[in-house]
């Protein structure tokens, strides 16, 4: 297996979604190729940062939502 | 149609008088009962919320809240069908991710940024043209730093419309290839592809300030 076929079976392999001896030569491959080794732990940690950003309780403003969108929204209300 | 990744992160935590079990109880029969004040509480309680939902899918302020206008709309409609054994913050969070997927259906027409340059490049031989290199934080150390919170919001509002959509199905909102296939109307194979893609994507446009050393 090469680097870019490890790249491309990446989400696969995590998903638990790669066929057995395809698997095997990702984890032969993954364990004597630093470089895949690096995508895959980045890889994850992208995921995990995507994930935790969205869910940060201090992300953009939840709470705060604009006069005239309140207004907006009750005004269509009422023409409902 | 929609689930929450995590309703306790849906939920407005301090901002809502409406909040707990109880208080939900009584502004539902409030707002079933037509009181106006009950409405103009509804939108104050969990608009604010909702708007950081629908900004994430729309990048255009306005969009965004013309979806949690539509959103809002829908519930009121709906409130009478509201059941009552899920939290308002929950099924909020729900009708808006529609009425952002709506909304940005509607304004898919312009063609999309490439993701081809985000991608990782191979040599002939199928090697890394740019070998990856480790980051040395981990995630939750990395995430304890506002710049770094910022950038990778900022990286994933630069992901195309079409692979932000399903890294924020599949990532965020927490549903599975089949779920995120049905609600775009694209095939399971589709959501893979996009979604690992998207990941890649992402993967680079915070590598650099990833690798910096930050200690
Ligand atoms: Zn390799």
């Amino acid at each position: 297996m090469t680097c870019q076929e490890l790249a491309d079976f990446l989400l696969r392999y995590l998903d638990g979604e790669l066929p057995a001896p395809q698997g095997e030569s990702f984890a032969e491959h993954l364990a004597l190729c630093p470089p895949c080794k690096a995508y895959l732990t980045t890889y994850q940690k992208t995921v995990k940062l995507g994930q935790s950003v969205c869910a940060d309780p201090e992300g953009p403003v939840p709470g705060d939502v604009p006069d005239e969108l309140v207004e907006a929204i009750l005004a269509a209300r009422s023409r409902a | 149609m929609l689930r929450s990744a995590d309703p306790e992160n849906a939920t407005p935590a301090s901002d809502a008088t409406a909040t707990g079990a109880e208080g939900e109880r009584t502004l539902v029969t409030r707002l079933r009962a037509g009181e106006d004040a009950a409405y103009e509480e509804l939108v104050r309680s969990y608009g604010g919320r909702l708007l950081a939902v629908a900004r994430r899918f729309l990048r255009v302020e306005e969009d965004a809240r013309d979806a949690v206008q539509d959103a809002f709309i829908s519930a009121f409609r709906a409130i009478d069908r509201f059941e009552g054994d899920s939290r308002i913050s929950t099924w909020l969070h729900r009708i808006v991710v529609n009425a952002s997927l709506m909304k940005l259906r509607s304004r898919q027409r312009k063609p999309e940024t490439s993701i081809e340059e985000l991608l990782p490049r191979f040599l002939d031989d199928g090697h890394f043209a740019d070998p990856p290199t480790e980051w040395q934080q981990t995630a939750e150390r990395a995430l304890q730093r506002r710049q770094t919170r910022e950038r990778v919001r900022e990286a994933i509002d630069r992901l195309p419309d079409s692979y932000r959509t399903v890294l924020l199905l599949r990532d965020i909102e927490g549903l599975d290839t089949a779920e995120a296939a049905e609600v775009l109307q694209v095939s399971a194979n589709a959501v893979k592809i996009r979604l690992h893609r998207a990941r890649q994507a992402l993967r680079k446009l915070i590598d650099a300030h990833m690798r910096e050393d930050l200690e």
